[in-house]
């Protein structure tokens, strides 16, 4: 299974070198509004090491994606990283000039998006596209790129390659140009593959397709995979090591197994009971109350409080007046919440 | 012996070889150039008070089957009958009665509901096509379907995008309860919510139905949701019906290589479940040119030469389970081939 090879992977790539492939550290991006500023992104810190999955996992508006645009020097304004560090390959990205993060994006580091249609030129041929990267990061003519791009498309799994080269994407299925699209992150063979939602425009069959084709590319390249969802069914099948981000920030980070047998911050456990597991009918789904706070307006003290059962039931005052740091619950089990601060400091 | 949709008073709705197909037009001469079958022979009986899940991959036609039962898309060939009586046949004004016993709530409840109307209005509104003119009554009908589905009297003085998704669909299902119906068809009511609030709308849609004794038609992609909310469930594919059975059945026993491929596809919120993982290739075809016999053999592990050539008729495997299925035929006897 995935998980096992996934560890396989990690404990070779930590022989080669110590420092992980990507550290964020204490990111903040923030949208600076006429009505206010959004904090999209507001203390956000992981790592992702060599031959890893990371999953990243939230509802919509926790500041996953823009975590990872973040990560690429993506934002647009009014959007504007306001502090932080991004080191990869122990170098901070948010240090480089416009000209070297170039050179980085597509080649170093690439990204698929969810919607794989249209993140397509519909107007050039598939094979043209999928080579572009190629032609601007290692120069190589168009005779070369179409070669290249058979290759690519044979090694994503594209029946009849030759022929696929040639069509626009509008004659291919979702399934197909995903595959396209992962081609594409393919090229140039990156040390960081960034997937934000890759799967969630697709059928479940081809949902199973797409996923098993980046586990396999990851198992034969060894790149440290991003993988951005919301879905934690995808979290659970894929990630060796998982991030909860919740309302702009990262509640809590724990190897895939602890995670789904022990979460500890209330918003996990919350989340996991309320999604209906396939051969574990319950009479009723656990909720949880209220809603995501304003990225605009956000509660002082603890982003989950208002919302939070656990609070009360343990009666922390602390929770409405402090934010609580990522805290070390377990060996490798980090957690933003109160009630582990005394297991913290014993 | 695979004719389920025999007259049966326990069925408030029974579905007979339903077919909706598209013509395709040519661009200059308006010739028809092809013809979609959306649906293409589907049978189905929904019993009173159950909650029964259809389930497919986009394309399949299963939206298009709730569509045609409301006769908001016109069949081409089949009979639908509510209570006893052939939807298809009705006189409009008879129709327009029926139509208050037969809802829809929505996918997208961002984009199903008028941004420019009050919440109030929007619920309201079947009330008034219906013919209840009285203010104070709508009012108080708006409310008590606004009550169901937890929301206040204040609510209905504000506009859709004063809430969030969650609250929206609440209102889509307001809007559907307002004229006191027995059947509801759900198009994918919560697919476009995130994960906690759709834990709030399933049970919020299970409560209702207890208490309405509703009969819900729950459209579905998602197994695990189906699992959760539906006593019965069908399965489509490319434009049929592939298997029918109990949740129970279906879950524990699923047949149909399709629904058994389908089953294993979705991901489980599970790190330790480990299971035998059944992927398929390639893509579903298109319906505007399906497959000849089975239309599932073209990616199905199983298939034999047969599926290609003939089309399976719906074989019943006893306790209600139904599957279109060559290789799920009971074993005959030599003396029967004899």
């Amino acid at each position: 299974m995935a998980t096992e090879n996934g560890k396989e992977a990690r404990t070779k790539s930590t022989d080669t070198s110590g420092t992980p492939l990507l550290r964020v550290n204490d990111l903040k991006t923030y949208f600076f509004t006429r009505e206010g500023t959004v904090k999209a992104v507001d203390g956000v810190s992981l790592e992702v090491q060599r031959g890893e999955i990371r999953g990243i996992v939230g509802e919509s508006g926790c500041g996953k994606s823009m975590t990872a645009m973040s990560i690429l020097r993506l934002v647009d304004k009014p959007g504007k990283i306001v502090s932080g560090d991004v080191y990869f390959h122990g170098e901070n990205l948010l240090k480089k000039s416009r000209r070297e993060m170039a050179r980085i994006r597509g080649r170093k580091i690439s990204v698929i998006f969810q919607e794989p249609r249209s993140s397509l030129n519909p107007v050039l041929r598939v094979g043209k596209q999928l080579t572009e990267v190629l032609r601007i990061h290692e120069g190589i003519n168009s005779k070369q790129g179409q070669a290249r791009a058979v290759d690519l498309l044979k090694e994503v799994g594209i029946p009849d390659p030759q022929k696929r080269s040639t069509n626009y994407p509008h004659e291919m299925s979702g399934g197909m140009a995903q595959r396209v699209m992962i081609a594409m992150g393919m090229a140039c063979a990156p040390d960081l593959l960034i997937a934000d939602e890759p799967t969630t425009a697709l059928d479940v069959t081809i949902q199973a397709q797409v996923l098993d084709l980046i586990r396999n590319l990851r198992d034969e390249h060894g790149m440290g995979v991003m993988l951005i969802t919301h879905d934690m069914g995808v979290v659970a099948e894929m990630a060796d090591i998982v991030t909860v981000m919740y309302a702009g920030t990262s509640v809590e980070e724990a190897p895939t197994e602890e995670l789904f047998e022990e979460p500890l911050h209330p918003y996990t456990q919350g989340l996991i009971a309320s999604i209906p597991v396939m051969g574990k009918v319950k009479d009723r789904l656990d909720v949880i109350p209220g809603r995501v706070p304003d990225l605009i307006d956000m509660p002082v003290g603890c982003r989950f409080a208002p919302r939070c059962k656990a609070r009360i039931e343990n009666q922390l005052t602390k929770c409405e007046v402090e934010e609580p740091d990522m805290l070390d619950a377990r060996p490798g089990h980090r957690v933003r919440c109160w009630l582990y601060e005394s297991e913290n400091a014993s | 012996m695979t004719d389920i949709a025999k007259t049966d008073t326990d069925n408030l709705l029974e579905i007979r070889d339903l077919k909706v197909y598209y013509e395709i037009k040519g661009s200059v001469l308006k010739r028809t150039v092809g013809v979609v079958k959306a649906v293409d022979g589907v049978d189905l009986a929904i019993k009173r008070g159950e909650i029964l899940g259809l389930v497919g991959e986009s394309g399949c036609g299963k939206t298009t089957v709730g569509r045609a039962i409301l006769r908001l898309v016109e069949a081409t060939e089949g009979t639908v009958s509510f209570n006893g009586r052939n939807v298809f046949e009705l006189p409009p004004s008879e129709m327009k009665h029926l139509r208050r016993e037969m809802q829809l709530v929505f996918q997208d409840p961002y984009s199903s509901l008028d941004p420019r109307s009050k919440v109030g209005d929007i619920v309201g509104e079947g009330l008034r096509v219906h013919g209840i003119r009285d203010r104070q009554e709508r009012h108080t009908q708006v409310l008590k379907a606004l009550q169901l589905v937890g929301l206040q009297e204040h609510h209905m003085r504000r506009f859709p995008h004063e809430f969030s998704g969650g609250q929206r669909q609440r209102i889509g299902i307001a809007r559907a309860l307002v004229l006191n119906p027995s059947f509801i068809v759900c198009d994918e009511p919560v697919s476009a919510l995130d994960v906690s609030i759709q834990s709030q709308v399933l049970n919020l849609l299970k409560d209702l139905q207890g208490e309405l004794n509703l009969t819900l038609m729950f459209i579905a992609h998602d197994m695990s949701v189906v699992e959760h909310l539906c006593n019965r469930v069908a399965v489509m594919y490319l434009g049929k019906i592939v298997e029918v059975a109990t949740r129970e059945e279906l879950f524990s026993n699923p047949q149909h290589p399709y629904t058994q491929a389908l089953m294993s596809a979705i991901p489980v919120a599970d790190p330790k479940a480990k299971r035998e993982r059944l992927i398929l290739e390639g893509d579903p075809p298109s319906p505007l040119n399906p497959p000849s016999g089975c239309r599932f053999h073209t990616r199905c592990p199983e298939a034999i030469d047969r599926c290609a050539v003939e089309e399976p008729l719906q074989i019943d495997l006893g306790q209600q389970h139904l599957c279109a299925c060559h290789l799920r035929e009971p074993v005959k006897t030599p003396e029967a081939i004899g």
